[in-house]
């Protein structure tokens, strides 16, 4: 018996068909076990199942490994170069208009996006300003630099299908846990007050509201007029509807800077033009930079930091600003 | 807004970062689409006969936020290429670190082909 057992496992299939208790089906007492033609096709199957399996989970590892942004311009994906790592492709970037709005061309190849969508815009600026991104990648290409491309091919791809009303609910869902409401019970105290007292005022002032400051970690119960009214306000904004559905852009834009800036109070500061990006993440890293000047700055860490913050929510701003826009210029005759 | 200086400081600071995104390409930075784009909407917002324009604000926030965007991108690739892009050291690096060399032989070890 244990010489069949060890035929079975060893000599015939790697699989280890012996574990599934499998016997030889042609054992005879005395003969040597022949392998027969159902027990061969058995183990193939096996070993076929088994490389499957692991290419599933190969496979599921590399589609996680790339970052999300990343335009092929090829129709055919080239899976053997990591994301991370293209070279600079192209020669010239340059904007075209169509249809739809502005594209930009990569030498003479259309930009896509992700899902391998047409990319347009339908403000120039904001074609311009994706295409100086592209321009000045050297060598490499880096995705995580192009901040503005990021937020045109989540908003043109929209890959959590979410739809405007999602997006501002969760924007809205910010002023619960805004960071400009909760004041600690330190030193620190005396400096939150001078700094994001003005700002609530403001905010409470423009958008006719009332919100308080809280020392609690739970913060403020903010009224359900509040959330409406605020909610009412972000939906008014004009939306990047040149094509048929219904795209979510502006509430995307609004949803990014609030979730850089932890704050909704500072995002509608930065839309109203009420306040500038350096100064709002400045607000929004007002216990940071504190700690800062009483212990010392940490240049790859701190500042790697600032930067990174001061480039998204500039990105975010921007994007938010040249899609609810629409520029006319009306030329006023000079009167003599 | 006193906090976001005067226009023609904008101007400066956008020229000069076109300046550095135009060195990767090598071509001259007056020739790019930015560039062209930028003095345009630079010159028609000037002349106005309000005292107050929004639109001129409008203009002067988005070039104040898109040079925010381009000096802070280039800082943290810069930082990111200081700091944290470096990647592993090699080991006649490690070894030097310790004040140790490599061992080198004429005639090379035994095992290799």
């Amino acid at each position: 018996m244990e010489s069949v057992r060890g035929c079975c496992a060893t000599r015939v299939c790697g699989a280890g068909v012996a574990s599934l208790g499998v016997f030889c089906p042609g054992f005879r007492a005395g003969r040597p076990p022949r392998l027969s033609g159902a027990m061969w096709r058995r183990c193939l199957r096996l070993q076929d199942s088994g490389r499957r399996l692991r290419d599933q989970a190969m496979g599921g590892l590399t589609a996680r490994m790339g970052p999300g942004p990343g335009p092929t311009t090829q129709p055919l994906a080239r899976a053997y170069a990591p994301l991370t790592e293209r070279k600079r492709f192209y020669q010239n970037v340059s904007i075209t208009q169509g249809e739809g709005g502005f594209e930009i061309n990569l030498d003479h190849r259309k930009l896509k996006t992700p899902q391998a969508k047409l990319f347009t815009v339908p403000s120039e600026a904001l074609a311009i300003a994706v295409a100086t991104e592209w321009d000045s990648q050297q060598d490499t290409i880096k995705f995580y630099t192009m901040h503005l491309t990021t937020l045109c091919n989540t908003s043109l791809d929209n890959p959590m299908q979410r739809n405007r009303e999602q997006l501002i609910r969760a924007a809205v869902k910010f002023l619960d846990t805004d960071t400009i409401w909760v004041e600690e019970p330190e030193t620190l105290v005396e400096l939150q007050k001078n700094e994001w007292d003005p700002v609530i005022e403001w905010a409470e002032k423009r958008y006719d509201v009332q919100i308080g400051s809280s020392t609690s970690i739970m913060g403020p119960s903010i009224p359900a007029k509040t959330r409406e009214v605020l909610a009412s306000h972000l939906a008014s904004y004009n939306m990047w509807a040149l094509q048929g559905p219904d795209l979510a852009c502006v509430p995307a834009g609004i949803e990014f800077v609030a979730t850089q800036l932890k704050s909704m109070v500072l995002t509608l500061g930065l839309i109203d033009l009420h306040l500038t990006v350096e100064q709002a993440v400045l607000l929004s890293r007002l216990e940071e930079e504190y700690q800062i000047q009483k212990w010392g700055n940490i240049e790859w860490a701190h500042d790697y930091e600032l930067h990174e913050l001061r480039a998204r929510t500039a990105a975010g701003t921007l994007f938010i600003h040249l899609c609810s826009e629409s520029t006319t210029v009306k030329h006023k005759l000079l009167q003599e | 807004m006193a906090a976001l200086g005067s226009p023609a400081r904008t101007m400066r600071g956008l020229l000069r970062e076109l300046r550095f995104v135009s060195a990767a390409t090598g071509r001259p930075y007056r020739g790019s689409a930015a560039y062209r784009y930028l003095v345009k909407a630079f010159r028609a917002h000037r002349v106005t006969g309000e005292k107050l324009c929004r639109a001129q604000h409008e203009l002067h926030f988005q070039a104040a936020t898109y040079l925010c965007l381009l000096r802070s991108v280039r800082a943290h690739v810069a930082l990111h290429q200081e700091f944290h892009g470096k990647g592993e050291r090699s080991v006649e690096e490690s070894a030097g670190m310790v004040g140790l060399k490599l061992p080198r032989q004429p005639g090379g070890k035994g095992w290799e082909p």
